[in-house]
């Protein structure tokens, strides 16, 4: 019933605002959207996989791997994508297309590692299934909302309280007075990627609990929709990513269980051409212009 | 000599220069989209429909072309007064929207798509309409369309002030696009003889960017440049074959360290 | 006396800025007409009102008796009214020559149906390369219409400009700011081509800020101080009035 499907819909779209809160962290500061963000989550789900197999250790210490891992892998990212070109100066289109052939380039040597297939992904959580009033949810179900929720409270902490976030926020704001204010650009930079990729790959272990299961793509679907939410909630918004994915998810949900169910994917794309026509700057627009 | 392996390499060049040249005309106007894989499945699809119902396959391309244009139109419609990423985005969700929709449309298939369509499509068909499309590119350089549309990417506003109709510029760009995206659909569906809408996913316009980045949109010789090198180093280096994706994505890279700042903005006049 | 353009009552607001409030002028046909102001005083929102870059937020503009408020820019451009820009805005990617055409390109007209012909019969040189060559040789730029617009200095940039304001054969010019960043005999060789323009029967409305160049070429002055009319009338009497005075003081001509 619909309350069981709203539950679900938060679930589905708890992961969906890790991922796209990734993408407008990188946009606040750079302006720029980093197509090769759904790889980082894929590649955090196959850390993820890899060390609950080979450790047999439970979902905890994968989620701590997965982090350490992608956070490592968008510090890297950056460094040889964005900073070099940053340094020559030019258009937003530049790193684009240069996160295009990273994002490219991961997917082809993981399917060469792992097969194109899926691979299964362990149930981690057990199965218990929880009686929460007239709601039924499985464990799994609840510790991948739990994290999601945990994870964006930290965030929200980080970027209001901490000395790191509100650098993060200054060069946000602008990089130039900023780095006259004596804030190192380049270094809240890397620790920007580093904090996106490590919600990104928070979001692919948990996105492969959910479903017990990985492959090298889920990498481009995740992808689009996070670029479809980040524009419904507002480039550059932090907290419109996160009521966007919610958003998402909850509707994708509904799409599933009342309307057509294969069409769940185009979900995301209406609502954002909806967005686009109707309120281009999106729901909750930081004021950044984007033209040419 | 064109038969066999080296001939069907030729007609995927070909194919690949079309989808090149679709993306060369709404850059000229600066007009950037990654949806370019939708309007080619819509063209592949609709001209496969057609020649299994018995049409003959010249007709078949051609409505499959058209149809293709006028989603263009549909698509240009919003683009133009959106712009710059929030354009790509759009387009993007195209892409992705014509491919949910082909996943799941019972009458093309869904996702089993179709097959058993008829081998229309030879050397002769593709290299003339390389050809053609060429022409018609060089042709506009110099025609008033091609004005108006690298006038409207140097500077909107100064262009509409000086009597150039935008919207008819970018939506005549984006349904020219979209038309010789379609044409190479209808080659593709012709000569595979499958077609899902997998092909015609991301990847696909991915490609066509990546041709029209490489080659740049100086001048005609531009995305003909780009699919060359793309398509037919692979051929060259066998072991590229394997890491086709890898290729790619180091050669987008590549581009865009090597040249950031005139990447696909620059417009060289003849000089 | 004709007016060919009736400015009535125009008022704009950007957000909490009221950059124009009630403005009301007339130019009349064949004059060179001069608006004038201190910085900030409105006189390029006037001129893109005009043009129909933007909307007033009141009041209406008339060009040869038609309203014409709101409409866009290349309607506009299609009655008869072309313009320059104060900061150079030419088309980088076509050659000086092509630039000039996009003016008059407009007027080979209409539809889409007419872009097809342009396309299929590609080696007449066509009207419109002729008219672009005529005014380009206007402004004394005749032979250079093969040049990139980087290579030019930007006093020959501000020619092109003006070059293809005037490729369509405009009834009324706007020049905004023209002779921004020129020497004195440049100056005057602008002027000697507003003249010409002005004999060729084209009117103009001039914005600028360069006295000497105004007082020498304007037969009527609209001078505008913080978004109002404070003296409108032949520059005898407008460079003697107190209040034209008083909002100059401290500005240097």
């Amino acid at each position: 019933m619909l309350l069981q499907q709203l539950t679900n819909g938060l679930m589905l779209g708890g992961t969906y605002a890790l991922v796209a809160i990734g993408y407008s962290l990188v946009f606040g500061v750079l302006r720029l959207i980093h197509l090769a963000h759904g790889e980082v989550f894929m590649v955090g789900a196959y850390i993820g996989l890899e060390v609950m197999l080979a450790f047999h250790v439970g979902p905890v210490v994968a989620l701590a791997a997965a982090i350490v891992g992608t956070a490592l892998l968008g510090i890297v990212l950056e460094l040889i994508l964005f900073r070099p070109i940053r340094r020559k100066g030019g258009s937003f289109l530049a790193p684009m297309v240069s996160s295009i052939g990273a994002g490219l380039i991961l997917q082809e040597i993981f399917t060469k590692i792992f097969g194109a297939e899926q691979s299964e992904f362990p149930a981690g959580v057990g199965s218990d299934v929880y009686h929460i009033g007239p709601l039924l949810v499985s464990a799994t179900q609840v510790f991948i909302m739990a994290i999601a929720i945990l994870s964006m409270i930290v965030l929200h902490l980080f970027i209001s309280r901490t000395r790191y976030g509100m650098a993060m926020r200054a060069v946000a704001e602008n990089v130039e007075i900023a780095s006259v204010l004596g804030i190192n650009a380049d270094a809240v930079i890397m620790l920007t990627f580093a904090v996106a990729s490590g919600l990104a790959g928070i979001a692919g272990v948990l996105v492969g609990l959910a479903y017990t299961a990985v492959s090298p793509f889920m990498g481009i679907n995740m992808a689009v929709k996070g670029l479809a939410i980040m524009l419904v909630g507002g480039l550059g918004s932090i907290y419109g990513a996160m009521a966007g994915g919610l958003l998402l998810g909850t509707v994708e949900v509904l799409c599933v269980a009342y309307a057509a169910s294969s069409y769940r994917d185009a979900v995301a794309f209406g609502l954002m051409i909806i967005v686009l026509l109707v309120r281009p700057r999106g729901l909750f627009a930081t004021g950044v212009a984007v033209e040419r | 000599m064109f038969e066999g392996y080296w001939g069907s390499v030729a007609i995927f060049f070909g194919i690949n220069v079309l989808m090149a040249f679709s993306l060369y005309f709404p850059m000229t106007a600066g007009l950037i989209s990654l949806g370019q894989g939708g309007f080619m499945a819509i063209g592949a699809y609709a001209s496969a429909v057609l020649t299994k119902s018995g049409m003959p396959f010249w007709i078949a391309v051609g409505i499959g072309g058209l149809l293709a244009a006028l989603s263009g139109i549909v698509v240009g419609i919003p683009a133009i007064r959106i712009r710059g990423i929030y354009l790509i985005i759009l387009t993007l969700g195209f892409g992705e929207i014509v491919r949910v929709f082909f996943l799941n449309f019972a009458f093309t298939g869904g996702a089993s798509g179709i097959g058993g369509m008829a081998p229309y499509t030879n050397l002769a068909w593709v290299a003339s309409a390389c050809l053609l499309t060429s022409l018609v590119a060089w042709r506009h350089r110099y025609a008033r369309m091609g004005r108006a549309m690298i006038a409207v990417h140097a500077d909107e506003v100064a262009a509409q002030a000086m009597g150039v109709n935008v919207v008819r510029a970018k939506l005549t760009a984006f349904a020219v696009g979209a038309f010789i995206a379609g044409v190479a659909g209808a080659f593709y569906a012709h000569y595979t003889l499958f077609i899902d809408s997998a092909q015609f996913g991301f990847l696909r316009s991915a490609d066509a960017f990546l041709f029209v980045v490489l080659g740049g949109i100086a001048n005609p010789l531009g995305p003909i440049a780009g699919a060359a090198v793309v398509t037919l180093t692979p051929e060259i280096f066998r072991f590229l074959q394997d890491w086709r994706m890898t290729f790619f994505g180091a050669l987008l890279i590549a581009v865009a360290l090597w040249r950031p700042d005139g990447l696909v903005t620059a417009i060289r006049t003849r000089q | 006396m004709t007016a060919i353009l009736q400015v009535h009552e125009v008022s704009k607001r950007f957000g909490g800025f009221l950059a124009l409030s009630n403005v009301s002028c007339e130019v009349a046909e064949g004059r060179i007409h001069a608006v004038i102001g201190p910085n900030g005083a409105g006189k390029s929102t006037l001129l893109n009102i005009i043009s129909g870059v933007i909307s007033p937020t009141s009041g209406n503009v008339a060009f040869v008796g038609q309203e014409y408020t709101g409409g866009r820019p290349d309607t506009i451009h299609g009655m008869g009214i072309a313009r320059n820009f104060q900061h150079v805005r030419l088309f980088k990617g076509l050659s000086v020559l092509e630039n000039v055409m996009i003016g008059s390109d407009a007027q080979t007209n209409a539809g889409t149906w007419s872009d097809v012909v342009d396309f299929v019969l590609p080696f007449r040189p066509g009207d419109a390369a002729t008219q672009a060559h005529e005014a380009l040789q206007f402004v004394g730029m005749g032979k250079q219409g093969n040049r990139a617009i980087d290579q030019l200095t930007l006093v020959d940039q501000r020619r092109v400009e003006i070059a293809r304001a005037l490729a369509s054969r405009p009834r009324l010019l706007l020049l905004d700011e023209p002779a921004g960043g020129m020497s004195p005999s440049e100056v005057q060789d602008l002027t000697g081509v507003v003249r010409h323009i002005q004999r060729a029967g084209v009117t103009v409305l001039l914005v600028e800020h360069h006295m000497r160049f105004v007082m020498t070429l304007a037969e009527w002055i609209t001078v505008l101080d913080a978004g109002r009319v404070i003296a409108d009338g032949v520059p005898e009497t407008v460079r003697r009035d107190p209040a034209v005075i008083s909002a100059y003081i401290g500005t240097s001509a």
